[in-house]
């Protein structure tokens, strides 16, 4: 994988901040987009913007095929049987909400359990306590190892008859832990409950197969992989999703819509209520074709290179904590020594060097840290070892600066 | 502190700040009969706990409690030494000139001694960390403003 030609297609890299070359290590928050996927926003705009579906007129026809084939490349990039599983929306965030909403509220009763971890996102957290209150369900959290992974008998130690749903981030976005989705979805199974995804972490860095992982819902974020903001994707099982109930109703979802009555159009339209994000799909499809043609299998092996080899520099970092597994996906979070993450991330950002602070929407993980917040590098396509040596050498720096105050 | 690396750090990490983050004033928990204001930074996760003693209408006693980066703890630390001793109204006009300060302007505040708060001045080049240093003073007015009801 020629790293510094990929670095050319993306024209944000290209610049310099607080006097220095950007060094932007905060792809979990958000990745970069190519020339490729601005390219086809700029030109779904200029030459085919329309609404779809509707439309007699030639661009309405145009923009349909475009938006409907930007489907097609979802459910090939994700290997799901059928474009009806393919469920576009706003982001990971509604696809959890969907699933909470329309399968959560209609299949949890008083009394039943949902599972999740202690890792999870905000994001797979609130949606399943929204439900487990609203139905007087229990909430359960499977416990995590020392090292912020689960085990497949941990899960079998929390799962029981009562469990209806299990809910669970494939790749956690502060430790990097990679949950073993195909087992946990067995596991749910044997059990009679589903298994719910957030695939945010995952997708744009991992080949993902729907049928493989045999797992029921699976959600993630366009603008993390490359693609627009305000663009995501809910996979859904067809079987599932036709007995759900949509939660947005409205133009584009109907079949026939009478005085008191209305009936729903079939998948996946049923779940898109409102003027669809076609620009949207249109450039996640544009990064779909990107990271493609890149290989996604390379995309993995030049993260794993990358975060093995930013693990051992920062490991000679005195004071530094690095939390989570030794086997993770391309993200570090760190705290160093007593410097808050906050003072740590502006230190670093005056040498050009972008990482995120805070709690990353993870306030249970941070209790279950013991820590207030963090900070986090994370990697894609486009880093190099280079930015990691700028890394070390700005964590040394911000060592130095503080280093009167402690 | 060094001032060897970048003059924009200087103007952030001033001297006086890292005083007040190392060596906090007035931090803990005051007693009972007092009012208590908890307010958190729901974007970083920064936490101030502020107990205020209001009577006369003056700020007799206040200390603060807490977690957060060095701005939003040395500002809480300079926020209780500038507003004790002080009327309400010389506290609130004080909390005015903090936030115009932070927006880069300045109000005239007359006689009023506002402690060690100036140094916080280079924060305002800071977007990101206004929120950092404003946190403390808005637990403050919310609390006066509660005990003046």
């Amino acid at each position: 994988m020629d790293v510094k030609s990929i670095r050319e297609q993306f024209p944000v890299l290209d610049q310099e901040i607080n006097g220095h070359p950007l060094v932007y290590l905060d792809s979990t928050a958000t990745a970069q987009k190519p020339l490729a996927v601005i390219e086809a926003v700029d030109d779904y705009y200029r030459h085919h913007n329309s609404n779809v579906h509707r439309g007699v007129h030639t661009l309405g026809t145009r923009a349909t095929d475009l938006y409907e084939g930007a489907r097609e490349k979802v459910r090939r990039f994700i290997n799901a049987s059928s474009t009806a599983e393919v469920i576009f929306n706003r982001g990971t965030t509604a696809g959890i909400n969907l699933v909470a909403h329309s399968y959560g509220l209609a299949n949890v009763s008083e009394g039943d359990e949902i599972l999740v971890t202690q890792m999870e996102h905000h994001s797979n957290i609130i949606p399943w306590q929204q439900v487990a209150k609203a139905k007087q369900a229990t909430l359960k959290y499977i416990p995590m190892q020392e090292d912020g992974t689960i085990t497949l008998e941990a899960v079998r130690e929390q799962i029981s008859e009562r469990t209806k749903v299990v809910a669970i981030a494939h790749v956690s976005n502060v430790l990097g832990t990679v949950n073993p989705i195909k087992e946990i979805a067995k596991i749910a199974h044997e059990h009679g409950a589903i298994l719910a995804v957030d695939g945010a972490q995952s997708a744009p860095h991992m080949a993902i197969d729907m049928q493989d992982l045999d797992c029921d819902f699976y959600a993630f974020s366009g603008h993390k992989m490359c693609g627009p903001t305000g663009i995501g994707v809910l996979y859904g099982k067809k079987e599932l999703l036709e007995e759900m109930e949509p939660i947005e109703f409205g133009g584009e979802m109907i079949d026939f819509v009478d005085l008191y009555e209305s009936t729903w159009a079939d998948l996946p339209a049923k779940f898109e209520g409102g003027t669809p994000i076609i620009a949207g799909a249109v450039g996640l499809g544009a990064a779909i074709d990107f990271l493609t043609d890149v290989g996604l299998d390379n995309i993995a092996a030049h993260e794993h290179d990358i975060t093995k080899y930013a693990m051992d520099r920062l490991s000679d970092i005195e004071d530094l904590v690095i939390f989570g597994p030794k086997e993770r996906a391309g993200l570090i979070t760190f705290n160093a020594g007593e410097i808050h993450p906050h003072d740590v991330a502006t230190v670093l950002d005056s040498f050009g060097i972008a990482v995120r602070a805070g709690h990353h929407c993870a306030q249970p993980l941070m209790k279950w840290l013991d820590v207030t917040a963090t900070a986090r590098a994370s990697f894609y396509l486009y880093n190099t070892k280079e930015e990691i040596n700028r890394l070390y050498d700005g964590l040394l720096k911000t060592k130095e600066y503080f280093g009167d105050v402690f | 502190m060094s001032s060897k690396y970048n003059i924009n750090l200087d103007t952030l990490y001033r001297q006086v700040i890292m005083d007040h983050y190392k060596y906090p004033r007035n931090k803990g928990v005051l007693d009972d009969e007092t009012l208590t204001v908890e307010m958190n930074n729901p974007t970083c996760g920064d936490r101030i706990l502020l107990s205020l003693f209001v009577e006369d209408d003056h700020v007799k006693d206040v200390k603060f409690d807490g977690e957060g980066c060095s701005i939003s703890m040395a500002s809480a630390s300079m926020m209780t030494q500038a507003i004790k001793g002080k009327t309400v109204e010389e506290a609130l006009r004080m909390s005015e000139f903090f936030s115009k300060m932070m927006i880069g302007e300045n109000i005239d505040v007359g006689e009023l001694d506002l402690a060690d708060i100036e140094a916080l001045q280079g924060v305002s080049t800071f977007p990101a960390r206004i929120k950092c240093a404003t946190l403390a003073w808005e637990a403050m007015e919310k609390g006066v403003k509660e005990t003046t009801k």
